[in-house]
């Protein structure tokens, strides 16, 4: 509380985004020590985590005020116009403070209370146990097991304690190859394919520079592949451009050499690194970002950012992953320089091709603290939870749900969530409002005491599970359905309602989501109905027949008519909600659309020839 | 029948190795008189083939040893590959395809040969004459007549036998307009928006000439207008050239309304792209689209350069501003280009959709198609004569139905649930306006219409389309009727490629098409179900 001065400032003006007359609703602005609230005259309010805060910039004075932008993690971005320029200052000065906090405990989860009590938490917490998705997956087995090796952090502080490796790989051999590879992080299962009896492995790049070897790392490798019984080849990809790693070699670090591995099949699949991720996001923002901007603008900035090429680079190399194992039934061993950022993105990618539980919401969440959490994605310093390096700060896990939403739109019934959940995941990486995401590997959250001292997500997304759930979703697929994407240029697409969720005047109008969930709501509680009276029906008859119906009987067939009337109401009464949400629609109005900047131009006597510019300015916003 | 002269081989052994049939089919290939057929043999009659002539919009061939390959390109964006036995058949079967795909009478044309079991000739073809509409707009206002004044085309060869236009406006005056006017295309009602008591007129540009000459039926044609509308309404003149272009127009005998000559009235010019430049958009999109191997910055820099979706956008918000103009301004809005009959139509249907939720029901846009294109005088029959793939000179050929119908997915995109059409319609409606055993699209206005009497010998695309087994492909399941305005975004990241059309053969049927299935299947399962429900309780 220390940083903050001024608690409440009235007559803040809030600009609309897109409008290029600057257009505005004028309300009150208050600072909490959680968040940052703006109450406009209609009463709508706008709460913004300070955790959410990317930048926060104050801009030239002006005679309307002192404008103050605001740019958020979950792509929100608010223009205030502040009337007097020491408040501006004093709330500038507070949000730079409260936004980048220097230690862990002052984040919002340590003081988040949602009035639970610790049994309520630690169940929370045990909610996703990744010892039963290994036995789910199928091991331990004759050709994998546990290992102890990392119980104490002691090969790899950014691995979980327990790891699953070959059958036949001994501590020593462990112990060798994970002092070859960067960071410490050995060759260790992901996923098991239970059919294929084939695995997915990740680790991070070899100590290999231009010709050093490692015994105990080849035999590591090869006890890899001779735990598929079916195929002893497998793949190593390397999920870098061959130049990067390459470069690497002249640091003492790089890739495997194909002679020294028996049995190994190399592969470059060419996504690049964190800071070309970034600096992609960042331009594809600017132009998203750009007032009055034309279709043209928009897609040569789109193509310019790179951004889809490189979503697509990540699709492309979990497709290749899913392939060896299906078509080729080899294992796959998936690295790329420390095997954090894109190895995740890949391992976990191709896992959700290959299982269809991963595609449900529980084993969505798994997949997500196996491949991501407990293999140590850097999430607090790829979030930028701390005022730490901007350089660490990258959308690694961004670029995953994003690959994820685009096969929810080719396979619109794989998937039993939505784009809601995806979407409330991507907020909460960054809104440090639970303890999941905070810190950087298992032994970090550990000396954190997260578990203790914070709350999981998960429970409270499963609580709210009906809002996240696909209507579409045909949950008889069988287990190893496997997704065969297309990734023709075609099928990629710019997802608005990620990175523009906040400007809903972009959005659709009407959502098909919302009424085809009510549908099948009504639809379950009619054929319910059906059933109960059924039943009923049959057991009449039943006592019919069996020569005991009574008078009385038959007359207490008349009062069930009730339930019926009921259920008939209760489908008017479902109905009417989906008429008012018509009359609610937002953009019902044209000024939600900004047409109405036209007003002006309408009832201005002059210029009667409005010209080229000015009408092509004013539409276009 | 001179058809035959021009088949110069009937049949040949052939077999499909492109197209969106699988597996390949092998069998007899023959050459009639409209259409091309392979027979798989006596066995699997079933299995027929058949594709209509007039689709084919560009004919390649290639030989090689004795067998030959034609590639096929047609107007609806297929590519059809045949391999044919013998050197001599395939160059004989493609020389015939190629002049019977582009004979130009209208006549000869399949149509008038369509005899399809279960419709009668001349049904649906009274179902939307502007008649019907005045008698809509009679019951608001009685501002308006419907006047017959070019019964005989005479007035306006574009224009169909009666129009809708001011009461205070005799015909002797209508006929002055019209001589003032380009083509004769004097200003005609579109549609009456009774809730602000405003009207959207349409016409083609003045005559006005270097002369600045003016006309005073012409004016007060207008001053009638604004008169006729809501107390103290304005007008806007939305010309759909730029301020330079219309200006420039007056060399050669056109113009734009002089500010002087009509008080009231204020002129606006929202240029929309045309012609030449449309139909070239047109085809730099489909080139783009028939490359699955092109890489994501090739694709979005050809998605770009064609500028096809910033035609998309102008015509949305062209239409939007005068439907906003109407609706909140309480102004009456007049729409023209030079002709009158592309852009201008464009904008005029457009902001109908937009407010009108009538034409928003099946019945009410094919309506709006029957009377703001066909009878309105868009020339289907030049601007539609080839599509994308045609390697002949352009003349007058413009995608501009193809844009409007566009619009009208953008518009259904984001209000799934205002239409009562769904996607099915509008490529059923493009696929017919390029080629159709219908006679509905067939020539360049009422008056060619007559002469051809394609009333009384061809059938209407309307019957054809609304036949009870066609529905469920036309129809959108999550219909409700919303009785307000539907105003879309038209920022670039609202506005998306029609997938469904432009990548409909190249590219597996959009996922989007299996979830349409699966809301028909929870649509009709809920009406089952409700439907079940009394029975249960008998």
């Amino acid at each position: 509380m220390e940083h903050i001065r001024t608690t409440k400032v009235e007559q803040v003006k809030l600009l609309d985004r897109f409008s290029t007359n600057n257009k505005s609703l004028t309300g009150t602005l208050y600072l909490t020590a959680t968040h940052l609230l703006f109450i406009d005259s209609h009463q709508k309010e706008t709460w913004i985590l300070h955790h959410h805060i990317a930048s926060v910039e104050k801009l030239a004075l002006t005679t309307a005020g002192c404008p103050l932008v605001i740019q958020c993690k979950n792509f929100r971005i608010v223009h205030f116009i502040v009337p007097r320029e020491r408040d501006c200052h004093d709330i500038y000065n507070s949000l730079l403070q409260l936004s980048k906090q220097a230690k862990y405990e002052d984040l919002y989860a340590f003081s988040y209370n949602p009035k639970q009590n610790d049994s309520e938490r630690l169940q929370g917490w045990q909610l996703i146990d990744l010892a039963e998705e290994y036995k789910r997956m199928g091991v331990p087995n004759s050709h994998w097991q546990l290992s102890d090796a990392n119980r104490e952090y002691k090969i790899c502080e950014t691995y979980p304690r327990e790891l699953y490796v070959p059958q036949i790989a001994s501590k020593p051999i462990i112990v060798g190859s994970s002092k070859f590879r960067s960071k410490g992080r050995f060759p260790v299962l992901s996923y098991y394919h239970q059919v294929k009896e084939a695995a997915i492995c990740r680790c991070s790049q070899p100590l290999s520079g231009f010709s050093a070897r490692c015994l105990e790392d080849e035999h590591l490798l090869q006890a890899i592949s001779k735990a598929n019984p079916v195929n002893r080849y497998m793949y190593v990809i390397d999920t870098r451009p061959k130049l990067n790693a390459m470069a690497n070699r002249a640091a003492g670090k790089g890739y495997e050499n194909e002679d020294n591995y028996s049995n190994i099949r190399f592969q470059f699949v060419g996504i690049e690194n964190i800071h070309v991720m970034r600096s992609s996001l960042q331009k594809l923002l600017e132009v998203s970002g750009t007032k009055g901007l034309s279709v043209n603008d928009f897609y040569s900035g789109l193509e310019s950012s790179g951004w889809l090429r490189h979503i697509k680079a990540v699709m492309d190399a979990a497709i290749f992953l899913a392939k060896a194992i299906m078509v080729e039934n080899a294992s796959v061993l998936v690295h790329c320089s420390d095997g954090w950022d894109r190895t995740s993105q890949v391992c976990s990618l191709g896992s959700l091709l290959l299982d269809s539980y991963y595609r449900t919401i529980k084993g969505f969440m798994v997949l997500i603290e196996k491949d991501w959490i407990s293999f140590g994605h850097k999430f607090s310093e790829r979030c930028g939870h701390l005022d730490g390096d901007p350089k660490e700060v990258s959308p690694v896990f961004t670029q995953f749900l994003e690959c994820v939403w685009h096969l929810t739109e080719q396979f619109p019934q794989a998937f039993e969530f939505n784009e809601e959940f995806l979407l409330q995941i991507h907020e909460h990486i960054h809104s440090c409002q639970f303890g999941n995401f905070l810190g950087n590997c298992q032994k970090e959250r550990e000396e954190l005491k997260l578990k203790e001292k914070t709350y999981s997500l998960w429970p409270f997304l499963l609580e709210d599970q009906k809002k996240y759930l696909n209507p579409l979703y045909s949950s008889k697929s069988q287990r190893f359905t496997v997704l065969e994407p297309n990734t023709v240029s075609f099928n990629f697409k710019f997802w608005r309602n990620m990175y523009h969720q906040f400007d809903r005047t972009l959005h659709p109008r009407q959502s098909v989501f919302n009424i085809i969930m009510n549908m099948n709501e009504q639809n379950k509680q009619l054929q319910k109905d059906i059933q109960d009276l059924e039943s009923k029906i049959k057991q009449r008859k039943n006592k019919q027949t069996d020569g005991v119906l009574t008078k009385e009987l038959l007359h207490s067939v008349c009062p069930e008519s009730p339930t019926l009337k009921t259920s008939l109401c209760f489908k008017e009464q479902t109905l009417l909600p989906v008429n008012d949400a018509l009359r609610t629609i937002e953009g019902s109005s044209p000024a939600d659309n900004r047409y109405s900047e036209y007003a002006e131009e309408f009832s201005k006597p002059e210029p009667a020839v409005v010209s080229l510019e000015y009408g092509v300015a004013r539409m276009t916003c | 029948m001179e058809f035959s002269e021009l088949i110069r081989t009937g049949r040949a052994q052939a077999q499909l190795l492109r197209g969106p049939e699988a597996p390949p089919l092998r069998g007899t290939l023959c050459v009639t008189g409209h259409h091309l057929l392979l027979s798989p043999g006596p066995q699997s009659t079933p299995d027929l083939w058949l594709l209509l002539l007039r689709n084919v919009d560009s004919i390649e061939k290639r030989v090689a040893g004795d067998s030959g390959t034609i590639t096929l390109r047609c107007k609806d964006l297929r590519v059809l590959q045949l391999e044919i036995e013998g050197v001599e058949a395939t160059l004989d079967i493609a020389r015939s395809i190629e002049a019977l795909s582009s004979l130009e009478s209208v006549i000869t044309s399949f149509p008038f040969f369509y005899r399809p079991k279960g419709l009668r000739l001349g049904d649906a073809w009274h179902f939307h004459p502007p008649e019907r509409y005045y008698k809509r707009v009679a019951r608001e206002t009685d501002a308006w007549r419907l006047s017959e004044v070019n019964e005989d085309f005479s007035l306006c060869p574009s224009y169909p036998r009666a129009v809708i236009v001011p009461r205070a406006v005799d015909d002797d005056a209508l006929a002055r307009s019209a001589r003032f006017r380009q083509g004769g295309r004097f200003p005609v009602l579109s549609y009456s928006h009774s809730p602000s008591g405003t009207v959207l007129l349409r016409s083609s540009q003045p005559l006005t000439g270097p002369q600045k000459r003016r006309c005073a039926e012409d004016e007060e044609l207008l001053r009638a207008v604004l008169a006729g509308a809501r107390p103290g309404a304005r007008g806007f003149i939305l010309d759909t050239r730029s301020a330079q272009a219309a200006k420039q127009a007056r060399m050669t005998g056109g113009g734009t309304e002089a500010k002087a000559a009509y008080p009231g009235w204020k002129r606006l010019h929202r240029p929309l792209e045309r012609g030449r430049p449309l139909q070239e958009s047109f085809v730099r999109l489909v080139e783009a689209c028939g490359d699955p191997e092109q890489s994501m910055d090739r694709w979005l820099s050809r998605l770009e350069g064609c500028r096809w979706l910033a035609h998309v956008k102008e015509a949305l918000s062209t239409a939007c501003l005068a439907a906003q103009a109407m609706e909140r301004e309480g102004a009456c809005i007049l729409v023209h280009g030079a002709e009158g009959t592309d852009s201008t139509l464009l904008v005029t249907s457009l902001a109908q959709l937009i407010l009108d939720p009538m034409s928003r029901t099946m019945a009410g846009f094919q309506e709006l198609i029957e009377r703001e294109w066909i009878q309105a005088g868009h020339p289907f029959q030049l601007r539609c004569a080839h599509s994308a793939f045609s390697h002949a000179r352009p003349k007058h050929e413009a995608p501009t139905f193809l844009l409007f119908l566009d619009c009208v997915w953008q518009l259904g995109r984001q209000f799934p649930l205002s239409l009562e059409f769904g996607e099915g319609l509008l490529l059923a409606l493009f696929e017919h306006a390029y080629a159709s055993p219908f006679g509905t699209f067939l020539c360049n206005s009422e008056k060619e219409r007559c002469l051809c009497e394609v009333r009384t010998r061809t059938h209407s695309l309307w019957s054809g389309l609304n036949q009870p087994k066609e529905q469920r492909k036309l129809q959108n399941p999550l219909y409700v009727l919303n009785p307000l305005a539907i105003w879309p975004s038209v920022e670039p990241q609202s506005l998306r490629l029609w997938q469904g059309l432009f990548l409909r053969w190249t590219h597996p049927p959009e996922p989007a098409e299996v979830a349409w299935e699966k809301v028909w299947q929870i649509v009709t399962g809920k009406e089952e179900t409700e439907a079940s429900q009394p029975t249960a309780s008998a």
